[in-house]
């Protein structure tokens, strides 16, 4: 089970890393921090399949693969189904008395990109959770399609320029609003559903142990600031990443049994919005005198849920 | 520090370019790439790195070092070990052993500077230079350590 010791950071050091380097993701990326973090605070066997999308193209370009478990490249849509099926396999297996090593613990993960889970994989995730397998769902959520050339998917936020949302004269970016798809999966009576931030890394890997422990399918949306489409330095993707969870734009939390709402980070000083949107390249036009009225309008959106939140974790429902 | 654990026999030696892919016609279906080359009996989160038998598909054996224009250089004297540059470097160029940071991974690093800017240390005991600067000269050019400004 779930044994390395997160207690503290230089505890956690002593892992042997499971994630190699010399992947192709984009220096600084935040998926391979993502990853690293989560499979640094296991030491299970692990079986993995990953959705098509940045992390998948970029960790297995054929002849090479970065992946030290048992890994599966599969179509856009369906790491879900994919998981889902080696983990009925593996019941029956284990039933039938067929296995050569029946009492080592195997885990269950699958990873996707928000394109995947939010738009395209949904049906087959949703179907997978309502069949109840015992896996672990993981979303690295960098609002947008950034392996394609960034075209915006239904968890890009209002306001934000892509690649066919594009900004100018017309349009101030996407008008549409970012997807809840905590809440949605937290409907789907899951076990075990959480928002997670890779600048916060001890409840990332506390979070993912809690998933792997629970019984039946979890589900992590993780928030992965994209260098390449967020539009700013490589070298500041924590920078970014403590704004966006200070500025609430990602709070923190988790749902249990889709009712008991924990908030896992209360920034000590919560930053305005602004802050978050002027330090990336794809916000930019915000800032010009005609659309300041949308940055009003994401703070009011961003306090809302935020109310909401801390309500829903008191009321318990 | 131990050099055996910075430069192992595998490591580096290719690099990843189009004359080692393979046409499309020859990639052959359902394709499995062994990470290592012989059967283990239990996974590797029980082996370290430099232990492990890895097989040439294992990316850990290939670099992307000429990805990079400017590299970190490691100050020992300086770092108090406090792991922030390892749990977020995400090309697992850090190399840490025993709850001490050893050095950089220049085969797996890509200059992003992700490393430099968690550091906590005054002056940091990273900082990123040149990619041509050499090493012990980098080390010379050191910052002294900053004083508070009066706000």
């Amino acid at each position: 089970m779930a044994i390395t010791n997160i207690k503290n950071l230089k505890e956690f050091s002593t892992v042997n890393e499971r994630f190699e380097g010399a992947h192709l993701l984009c220096p600084g990326c935040a998926h391979s921090m993502i990853v690293r973090e989560l499979m640094n605070a296991t030491d299970d066997n692990l079986v993995i399949a990953t959705n098509t999308g940045c992390l998948e193209v970029s960790t297995a370009v054929y002849p090479y693969t970065s992946w030290d478990t048992s890994w599966i490249h599969i179509g856009f849509e369906n790491a879900a189904t994919a998981v889902a099926g080696a983990e009925a396999m593996y019941k029956a297996r284990k039933r039938k008395g067929t296995l050569k090593d029946p009492d080592a613990p195997v885990k269950f993960v699958a990873f996707g990109g928000d394109g995947s889970t939010y738009d395209i994989g949904f049906q087959w995730l949703s179907g997978a959770v309502e069949r109840g397998h015992d896996f672990t769902y993981i979303c690295l959520d960098n609002e947008n399609y950034a392996n394609t050339g960034g075209q915006r998917s239904s968890a890009t936020p209002t306001g934000a320029h892509t690649s066919t949302a594009q900004a100018g004269r017309v349009s101030y970016g996407k008008k549409q609003k970012k997807k809840d798809l905590v809440a949605i999966m937290a409907a789907h009576g899951a076990p075990y559903v959480a928002q997670l931030s890779p600048n916060k890394w001890k409840s990332m890997a506390k979070g993912f142990q809690k998933a792997l422990e629970t019984e039946g399918p979890c589900f992590i949306n993780t928030v992965s600031a994209c260098t390449t489409e967020w539009k700013f330095d490589p070298k500041d993707t924590i920078h970014i990443t403590d704004l966006a969870t200070d500025s609430l734009m990602f709070p923190i939390y988790e749902i249990i049994n889709g009712t008991e709402l924990n908030i896992l980070y209360r920034p000590k000083n919560i930053i305005p919005v602004e802050e978050y949107l002027a330090a990336q390249g794809r916000y930019k036009h915000l800032f010009k005198p005609e659309n300041r009225h949308i940055i009003e309008q994401i703070q009011k959106e961003v306090d809302e849920k935020w109310e909401y939140l801390q309500r829903r974790e008191e009321a318990r429902v | 520090m131990s050099r055996g654990v910075l430069a192992t026999e595998k490591r580096g030696v290719r690099e990843l370019g189009a004359e080692e892919f393979v046409g499309w016609d020859e990639v052959q279906q359902g394709v499995v790439l062994p990470s290592f080359n012989s059967e283990l009996k239990e996974n590797v989160s029980h082996i370290r790195p430099e232990e492990r038998d890895y097989s040439d598909f294992n990316s850990y054996t290939a670099t992307v070092a000429s990805w990079r224009v400017i590299k970190p250089v490691y100050n020992r004297d300086i770092c108090i070990d406090c792991q922030n540059c390892w749990v977020w470097c995400p090309d697992t160029s850090i190399i840490s052993r025993d709850k001490q940071m050893l050095g950089i991974d220049y085969d797996h690093c890509k200059g992003c500077g992700v490393c430099v800017e968690v550091c906590p240390t005054n002056p940091k005991s990273l900082l990123m230079f040149a990619e041509a600067e050499e090493i012990d000269e980098a080390l010379a050019k050191w910052p002294e350590k900053k004083k508070k400004e009066n706000k």
